[in-house]
């Protein structure tokens, strides 16, 4: 065996690239808490500090340091950068500067110019032209094939966020590749592959051919981006140093290569923790070490850039990247997947201070070693950093060598990718419903099929609503799908993630990622139209609904009622059946998400007043959550209300943001004296039991704060004095001082737990 | 009464908390019932006091829905609390007993202000299905509880005694209200008393706190402590101290 495979266990990954494989022939399951774990060295301090400086400039100079207006990113467009060479032990930066920003053309030359413009810097002519004239730009390509119904959904914003202007993210390379295999390895199994798609030469088969021709050239830029910073990656990494260098240096020749949406890391903590732990066995590094090349990765990972347009950055605030990592799970054959470097990464917000990124992602199963547990609760209550997903759920479906893209969409690691497609705006479609397809605002008739005249109504009848609301949802996914289509048509043709797909099987799994907002009102508007008395207000001029009155007291979502809970369910699988009627891009498995992300702001901005007493403009409540306030009758009811919604019909995530009070879990210890063991915290205990709780009653998300409301009121007040406040939103944590004034009015205006 | 009519016994409850993390071990879904034989003019739940019909709910229905959040209770189960939940002792006794035949950990939350020599075959009715006491002392002395709480202490400590004698598990819960119980000659009684018991398992000194006296004014009610104070962290670990210090707790395993 080579000096790189030195002492691994072999197996099929031998013969055939096949990291889950290697995975399980090789990792230490490790079932212990969180005592062996450093603190962080100088050099750590150090750069954390250069770091913090850096993040402070970047605030001052209005969010962006620099940023690159010449040279088109790619995987080697710039010379090396570092933050302080002589003591960094991971390195790599997308520019040759620390968050200098890359300029990224290919997603579409006018977003890149307004995302420039956008913090003062200006784009030469001479590139415009080149991406104008000469060289076609994804964006080009959609708004050429885009459709006059597509145009009119767009503009009305009955459908957001799609990814016609930007990079569309959200795929995973499977980043382990390098280090296990070394890049040689890599392109001769690419060049393999394409030997053998033969005739006849299909579209389909063309497509491919190309696709790996570009995948190859990728692998090879990546062998010379390693040259640049002196590191062979056409060899596999020979220790654990080298694995987390060759591993990062593949991630970020992705996000030269790519300004995805959502650029997520995979699954990385077993992986890593092998060749860790082989070396510390052999004595070529100590623990102190190990936690400080995990300190200084993590810190790489804080400090992935892109430009965005303010439109973007008013749908996704605070300049979320996604680095999403998972951490633990289960395997299939019983153990979990903890390894003590799943520990290590997490010990990263306690070394270097809270963060949004990297997006630390527990996959949590039931049967997860209880030390890990205990700990990973302690880290929720200390930093409000991580989120949760639903191990138990998510395994049968993608194995268990998934990891998850953005916030919650999940997928196997080098087999699966997404086409991720934005949301529709089911909470607006219900008013479109109600008057025969013409907009509320504008009152333009944007919907043609399903056009109909204003419903005519002394007091809303639930059945009439609901029929006319299925037609409005058949004809929303049929223009939402038919749009998307294009977008990844488009997106592999002029914007193909090429190392990104590198680092993927040949014949991958598609999945075709929808979502949807404003669930919480539409579930709430139709039960108040089904239990209490809606009377539709006319607006004289233009006989459209625009107001109501509704008389009466109606259950809402949020309360583990079935009567609105059902609701909810229904409308969800309705607008999944007909997602499903309709053809999707390259056979790819339709899916939907209800995550918001922050948009959640802007959907309520664009809808108008909504029969469950909600105004023109207020925000929608995030993901799947219950509006905010109406969820009155304690944590554990509004957990299940969530908890309902099905699955089957959300297999790209149902994303649900929980706030709680400390006091509201119990005892704090501060009260007890310091404790030796996590399992003594009654706060700790009690969150375990209340994400066993969660996921064992079918949730799928949760993102988990521990804070008071008080704690926000004044960050709010002093933004000086918490410039680092990480709170988690919906599917990822921000930076609270980096959010707009109005998401930050949203965010304190959000149910707070307080027991019961 | 028959067995038959057992399950139509009807508790009359204030309100149910699906997440109680103080109440018991682990997260719990406790039942407040409505009604209290005590005055005390502490009392942060005024609005128990009453007798009058609330919400009427038979054992089953209780029992059905904790079932529907059990996922969360894993390391916890169901307290009853009050009001004074052994006022409906009959109701409580055969929820205990149904919680029981489906394994669900049961812990009474009680200032036993309803017991009385007389009633201990009830009562030991009610402990065969209770897993934990959390035993509320007012004050040591018969006199100031009398004028605390407008009843006499004697059947409490009594009760205390029972619980001793039975070995079931118990957890004390003293609240410390400056100038009426937080003087040593109180907080020395107090832990004489208990240490002539063997059968607790924690001891909890809870600081008064004056976020009842909103209720009262709710309703209407004059409250009459308004000048004592919340007591100071001093006080809190100078009682702890007193009533906890080198304390020989029951094993329990």
């Amino acid at each position: 065996m080579s000096k790189a495979w030195k002492g691994f266990k072999s197996g099929n990954w031998q013969n055939a690239v096949d990291v889950a494989d290697f995975i399980k022939q090789n990792y230490s399951e490790y079932t212990g808490e969180g005592q062996f774990l450093e603190g962080a060295v100088e050099s750590s301090l150090s750069l954390n500090e250069s770091f913090k400086d850096l993040l402070k400039l970047e605030k001052e100079k209005g969010g962006v340091i620099d940023l690159d207006t010449k040279v088109a990113s790619t995987i080697i467009s710039h010379e090396p950068g570092y933050i302080n060479k002589d003591i960094e032990k991971i390195v790599g930066l997308q520019t040759d500067a620390p968050l200098k920003r890359g300029f990224f053309p290919e997603g579409g030359i006018n977003v890149a110019v307004k995302s420039a413009e956008a913090y003062g810097y200006k784009v030469d002519q001479e590139t415009i032209d080149l991406y104008t004239n000469v060289r076609k730009t994804h964006n080009q390509g959609v708004f050429d094939a885009y459709t006059p119904e597509i145009r009119r959904a767009r503009s009305s914003h009955i459908i957001t966020g799609l990814p016609d202007g930007y990079g569309r993210g959200r795929i995973i390379g499977d980043y382990r590749r390098v280090p296990l295999y070394g890049i040689d390895a890599l392109i001769k199994d690419k060049q393999e592959q394409q030997l053998g798609i033969t005739f006849p030469m299909t579209e389909d088969k063309i497509r491919l051919r190309e696709e790996i021709s570009d995948q190859i050239k990728s692998l090879k830029q990546l062998i010379q981006l390693g040259d640049m910073y002196g590191f062979d990656l056409r060899r596999p990494a020979e220790n654990a140093q080298e694995a987390i260098q060759w591993l990062y240096l593949a991630y970020l020749g992705a996000v030269k290569e790519q300004n995805g949406a959502a650029m997520s890391l995979g699954r990385i903590d077993a992986f890593l923790d092998i060749y860790i732990e082989r070396d510390l066995a052999a004595g070529i590094f100590d623990e102190i070490e190990i936690q400080e090349l995990i300190d200084h990765f993590v810190m790489k990972l804080r400090m992935v850039r892109f430009a965005r347009t303010p439109e973007y950055n008013q749908l996704f605030t605070g300049d979320p990247t996604w680095v999403t990592a998972v951490l633990g799970g289960m395997s299939n054959d019983g153990r979990s997947l903890v390894t003590k470097t799943a520990f290590r990464l997490l010990q990263t917000l306690y070394n270097l201070g809270t963060s949004a990124e990297p997006n630390l992602t527990v996959l949590w199963s039931n049967d997860l070693p209880e030390g890990f547990k205990n700990f990973t609760a302690k880290v929720s209550i200390d930093t409000s950093s991580i989120q949760y997903e639903n191990d138990d759920t998510l395994r049968p479906l993608h194995g268990d060598d998934y990891g998850i893209a953005c916030c919650v969409s999940p997928m196997a690691i080098g087999k699966e990718m997404q086409f991720f497609g934005a949301r529709a705006n089911i909470a607006k479609a219900l008013l479109y419903a109600l008057n025969g397809g013409r907009d509320e605002i504008s009152g333009k008739q944007v919907f043609e099929k399903s056009k109909d005249n204003v419903l005519k109504a002394d007091v809303l009848d639930y059945d009439v609503v609901m029929a006319r609301y299925e037609k409005t949802l058949e004809e929303l996914a049929e223009v939402y799908v038919n749009a998307l289509n294009i977008i990844h048509y488009m997106h592999d043709k002029y914007a193909y993630e090429k190392l990104e797909m590198a680092l993927h099987d040949r014949d991958v799994k598609r999945l075709f990622a929808t979502g949807i907002a404003g669930l919480s009102v539409v579930a709430d508007s139709l039960s108040a139209i089904k239990y209490a008395k809606v009377y539709p207000i006319y607006d004289e001029a233009s006989g459209l609904i625009t107001d109501f009155e509704t008389v009466g007291e109606f259950p809402m979502y949020g309360n583990d009622d079935d009567r609105v809970d059902e609701i909810a369910v229904e409308v969800l699988r309705k607008f999944m059946n007909y997602i499903r009627q309709n053809k999707t891009y390259r056979d790819s498995h339709p899916t939907m998400s209800v995550l918001t992300i922050t948009s959640n702001v802007v959907y309520g901005k664009n809808t108008g007043n909504t029969p469950d007493g909600r105004r023109y403009g207020e925000p929608f409540a995030p993901g799947a959550n219950p509006m905010h306030g109406r969820d009155k009758s304690g944590a554990i009811k509004s957990l299940m209300s969530v908890a309902k919604l099905p699955f089957e019909d959300a297999q790209d995530g149902i994303s649900n943001t929980f706030t709680i009070i400390p006091k509201a879990l119990g005892q704090s210890i501060t009260d007890k004296g310091s404790i030796v063991h996590l399992v003594d915290d009654v706060q700790v205990t009690n969150l375990v039991s209340l994400l066993d709780g969660y996921f064992n009653s079918g949730g799928y998300h949760l993102n988990v704060n521990v804070f008071n409301r008080e704690t926000l009121k004044e960050a709010y007040d002093n933004p000086d004095l918490y410039p680092n406040l990480t709170i988690r939103v919906s599917g990822y944590a921000v930076n609270f001082s980096n959010l707009t004034d109005e998401q930050k009015r949203e965010v304190m205006k959000r149910t707070f737990h307080e027991g019961f | 009464m028959k067995d038959s009519n057992k399950n139509q016994l009807l508790g009359n409850v204030h309100s149910i908390e699906t997440f109680g993390a103080y109440d018991g071990p682990g997260l719990r879904y406790v039942l407040f019932l409505q009604g209290c034989p005590l005055r005390c003019k502490f009392c942060h739940n005024r609005d128990t006091w009453g007798t009058d019909d609330n919400k009427l709910m038979t054992v089953d229905e209780i029992l059905n829905d904790y079932h529907k959040y059990r996922a969360f209770y894993k390391n916890g189960g169901l307290t009853v609390s009050g009001g004074e939940a052994t006022l409906q002792l009959p109701f409580l006794t055969e929820l205990f007993k149904e919680a029981k035949k489906r394994n669900i950990h049961t812990c009474l939350d009680t200032s036993a202000g309803t017991f009385s020599e007389a009633r201990i075959p009830e009562f030991e009715a009610l402990l065969e299905n209770t897993d934990l006491v959390l035993l509320d002392i007012k004050h040591i002395d018969d006199e100031k509880h009398k004028w605390l709480t407008g009843a006499s202490n004697k059947n409490i400590l009594k009760f205390a005694r029972l619980l001793s004698d039975k070995k079931i598990p118990t957890i004390l819960r003293h609240i410390l209200l400056p100038g009426i119980n937080s003087q040593d000659e109180y907080l020395y009684r107090l832990r004489d008393f208990i240490d002539t018991l063997d059968n607790f398992i924690g001891i909890d000194i809870l600081p008064y706190h004056t976020k009842g006296i909103m209720k009262w004014d709710n309703m209407g009610i004059e409250y009459e402590l308004k000048d004592t104070p919340e007591p100071t962290k001093e006080e809190v670990a100078h009682a702890e101290y007193v009533i906890k210090h080198n304390y020989k707790y029951m094993q329990i395993n």
